[in-house]
């Protein structure tokens, strides 16, 4: 399986260098325009919430293979505070910060799996997946 | 670091800014603050955004948008937002952002033409 390719989050033009990463990945396996578009903003929400939350983080992604389908994960990880309640977090409009609360939820939805494993004070990943129609 | 700068062109009363590049935050928030800031020197009665070029739409500039809308509205000048792609039109949809007050047209010429019609129904032609 491919290593997959990383994209260190540290300020908001690493967001862009994040979702670039994600949309060419995408593109080279094979996705249509409409996928690469929701992979590309699904990793735009997750390393902006790196950003803001977390300050610091990484964005991976890489193709993988599962029952004979092929898709793509991204991984973002970060040392941040971590989340208090998941639930709330994942709720459509909830937000702490200046951002509209469409994040994590809008993400997910434009992805086809979203796990999110958090601890306070330890951090959070957050895998999800694509995979190819 | 310095941001880049979206080239805002003026025709008669309507100011037409085409984003042409991927907008980080600081740059998005940038364009925000030279449109208004523009509108208020020209006194511009309609602003289009076009976004043919702009391939992804993410909550952060999506609100943006919103909120530009929002704020030239305040001011007194109409906005339309153009040229959304396919893909944009259904992320967005997708991600829960349908953009309800935001007066959008297919092209830049449609744009104009609904901004046109704007000034005209608001009934303040001559200025």
């Amino acid at each position: 399986m491919a290593q997959g390719k990383a994209a260190v989050i540290r300020s908001d033009l690493d967001i862009v260098i994040a979702r670039t990463l994600a949309r060419d990945t995408a593109k080279s396996l094979g996705f249509g325009a409409i996928d690469q578009a929701r992979i590309a903003t699904a990793v735009s929400e997750l390393a902006r919430n790196v950003f803001l939350y977390a300050g610091t983080g990484t964005v991976t992604v890489r193709e993988v293979e599962r029952g004979g389908r092929r898709g793509i994960e991204v991984i973002c990880e970060d040392q941040g505070p971590g989340i208090s309640s998941i639930d709330l977090v994942m709720q459509d409009g909830y937000s702490t910060s200046r951002g509209m609360g469409m994040g994590l939820p809008g993400a997910k939805r434009l992805m086809d799996e979203f796990e999110i494993r958090s601890q306070e004070g330890v951090g959070t990943t957050i895998i999800c997946r694509k995979w190819r129609m | 670091m310095e941001s880049l700068r979206i080239p805002i062109l003026k025709i008669g009363d309507v100011l037409i800014a085409s984003i042409q590049v991927a907008l980080h935050d600081a740059s998005a928030v940038q364009f925000k603050d030279d449109l208004l800031q523009r509108i208020y020197e020209t006194k511009a009665r309609g602003l289009i955004v076009d976004l043919t070029a702009v391939d992804v739409v993410d909550s952060f500039i999506g609100r943006l948008i919103s909120d530009i809308a929002s704020m030239a509205g305040l001011m007194g000048t109409r906005v339309v937002i153009t040229g959304l792609q396919p893909a944009v039109a259904i992320t967005l949809v997708e991600l829960g952002l349908e953009l309800p007050r935001v007066l959008t047209a297919l092209n830049l010429e449609k744009g104009l033409a609904a901004l046109q019609r704007q000034v005209e129904e608001s009934g303040d032609g001559a200025g």
